[in-house]
């Protein structure tokens, strides 16, 4: 349902021995000038086109206009050209964009729509994974195969029920909605983790005469805290990168940075001192959270579903 | 009431909101769970209720139902009055612009997946184990924290046309200049435009590919290389005999992973074009009809068709997994 979904892949692979070191060494024949030159040419495809709208968002208006910003690096040795942070300024707090605002709304949208989804997948997939009752297996594929539902086909009766209830143009129903949609792929992921808990610790908390609500918080929440973290980054990615939900869900008081800029792209298309800098400020948050927690991310499409 | 429904724009009473909302959600799960821990030797089907029964509720409300509904609008006229059999599907089957959302559709879905696959493949395998494999990784791996939104600008910023007159301030316009070409206006002209939309995405996507085929090909066992390698193949041999054919499961998966996400690209064509010089694809439309043109029967008609298409992928990314475990 994601951009991203996680799908099976192979497990995690142990560091190789000096053994198997030496027969990959060996693999290695591939390393060519050929190969290096493959690798570089992705390498800048990848990387040049941010590389250079991140330079333009620090140029003048007119510089920007008037000259690639493939030029700066000529100027730059000239002892010409400026750099400055006023794009930002303008994007942030002028008054016909005002990106601070949206913002806010990105910000407020996105918490309550990360943890509220993962809190109920979590007691879901303890449920379907500790509890012994009758018709859970069929019931568990059940909220497996909504994974395929494209969210798109839910939109307009949501719509229609969210202004039957008079709650449209607010926040609630942006953070019902990706409560709701994010449900299936969450139970999935975290129910994949929470197998691999050794039925032994469990049982011997059971033993102990501790119920399911005490077992669930001092026995698998401590243990899962790096699979929350996995499905946290990417619940995080998607509400906070998302566009069409808060473009149908949502009013003007409450339209997220993607909309904003979206909206921007097309009435000032040409401006590319709002546009860059307003890229980058909505870029800026996930690239943190991104580089921050990669590790968990990794860990979250590799293993999400090996013993699906 | 009006209080706690909307903030209007004043952002602490937003943030206020956000609060109030987070701490809502606790007090009624900590109700359901208190409840659920209180009663004394509760049947298995009270305990399950209190965990699972909160997904369920949410998962019916929020899917199940809303997607028989689009099912039934798609059958109806515009605004849901009457019935009006398969029309809205002839339409989308017959006219020749939504033919044409169709066609680009179809070759969204069979290139960029294939060509998001192939270069995160062969980037996994020419960095593998290079000095700079961690960096160089990176550097493929960022795009997919950015939003279609961003990555969007950033490449419409690449195509950005100037009249041959003036300098270029796009990158791939000065590249064509520098060359001796007359500068382009790259998104406007069919059908190239569509394919340097999907540049967009197979720009976001690779990352992914080149993540899950990179471990995988590290999963190979030792010994098939090596025996291989006594047998003489190396290089382009090797890529081609071994491991190729080793992490064909997981090629597939990526195959298709790819695939769901391409079918139902929004936000690039919105982005770059908002659908215009015949760059439209079906979740385009279905945004256009549905909350644009205010033709819910039409708009209803494309996400069920979207859901369709989907169906085949998923069945094969199924049984490609159960060999897969078979496999292992």
């Amino acid at each position: 349902m994601s951009t991203t979904t996680p799908a099976v892949a192979p497990k995690a692979v142990p560091p190789p021995s000096g053994l198997q070191e030496r027969a990959r060494k060996a693999k290695k024949k591939l390393t060519s000038p050929w190969a290096s030159m493959i690798a570089v040419v992705i390498a800048l495809a990848w990387t040049v086109p941010t590389f250079g709208l991140l330079v333009t968002s620090f140029r003048p208006e007119l510089d920007i206009r008037q000259s690639g910003w493939w030029t700066v690096f000529g100027d730059a040795l000239a002892g010409e050209g400026v750099f400055s942070l006023r794009n930002y300024e303008a994007a942030l707090f002028s008054r016909s964009t005002s990106l601070i605002d949206f913002f806010v709304n990105s910000f407020v949208i996105t918490l309550p729509a990360v943890f509220i989804p993962i809190t109920i997948a979590l007691l879901a997939a303890y449920g379907f994974a500790w509890i012994d009752f009758k018709g859970r297996d069929i019931l568990f594929v059940a909220v497996f195969a909504l994974q395929i539902v494209p969210i798109q086909i839910t939109l307009i009766p949501l719509l229609r029920a969210y202004v039957d209830t008079g709650i449209n143009g607010t926040f609630w129903p942006i953070w019902l909605s990706h409560s709701m949609f994010a449900l299936p792929l969450a139970i999935f992921l975290l129910h994949n983790f929470m197998r691999d808990i050794p039925k032994s610790l469990v049982e011997a908390a059971r033993v102990d005469g501790a119920g399911h609500v005490k077992i669930f918080f001092q026995v698998i929440l401590p243990l899962l805290v790096p699979a929350i973290a996995a499905f946290a980054i990417f619940q995080f990615l998607w509400v906070w990168n998302d566009l069409l939900v808060a473009l149908v869900m949502g009013g003007t008081d409450t339209f997220p940075l993607t909309v904003r800029v979206a909206e921007l792209a097309g009435s000032r298309g040409g401006d590319w001192h709002v546009l860059s800098a307003g890229a980058f400020i909505s870029i800026l948050v996930p690239l943190i959270v991104f580089l921050a927690l990669q590790r968990y991310f990794v860990r979250g499409l590799l293993a999400g579903s090996v013993k699906g | 009431m009006d209080w706690f429904l909307s903030a209007g724009d004043d952002p602490v009473h937003k943030l206020l909101l956000m609060v109030i909302a987070i701490a809502l959600f606790v007090v009624v799960m900590a109700l359901i769970l208190f409840v659920v821990d209180r009663r004394r030797n509760p049947s298995k089907w009270f305990i399950a209720g209190g965990f699972v029964g909160p997904a369920l509720i949410l998962l019916t409300l929020g899917l199940l139902l809303p997607a028989g509904g689009t099912i039934v609008n798609s059958f109806q006229n515009r605004n849901g009055s009457e019935f009006i059999g398969l029309d809205n599907y002839i339409r989308a089957f017959s006219e020749p612009a939504f033919l044409l959302v169709l066609g680009n559709t179809a070759l969204w879905v069979l290139v960029a997946p294939l060509l998001a696959t192939f270069i995160g493949l062969v980037y996994a395998v020419v960095v593998d184990r290079s000095r700079f494999e961690k960096f160089a990784k990176a550097l493929v791996f960022l795009p997919m924290a950015i939003s279609m939104v961003g990555a969007s600008i950033i490449w419409r910023f690449v195509y950005e046309f100037k009249p041959a007159s003036v300098e270029q301030t796009g990158l791939l316009n000065q590249l064509v200049v520098w060359l001796g070409g007359e500068p382009v206006q790259f998104l406007l002209e069919r059908p190239g435009n569509t394919f340097l939309l999907m540049v967009v995405l197979i720009w976001i996507q690779t990352g992914f590919s080149m993540t899950l085929l990179s471990a995988s090909i590290r999963a190979i066992p030792t010994d098939i290389v090596e025996a291989a390698r006594l047998d003489g193949l190396s290089g382009f041999g090797m890529f081609w005999r071994i491991t190729i054919p080793s992490i064909r499961p997981a090629l597939v998966v990526v195959l298709t992973t790819i695939a769901m996400t391409t079918l139902k690209v929004f936000d690039i064509v919105r982005t770059m074009t908002a659908g215009r010089y015949g760059t439209s694809v079906v979740a385009n439309e279905f945004y256009e009809q549905s909350f644009r043109q205010n033709n819910a029967g039409l708009g209803a008609a494309l996400a069920v068709l979207l859901f369709v298409i989907v169906i085949p992928v998923i069945i094969y990314n199924v049984r490609q997994m159960r060999l897969a475990e078979e496999v292992r």
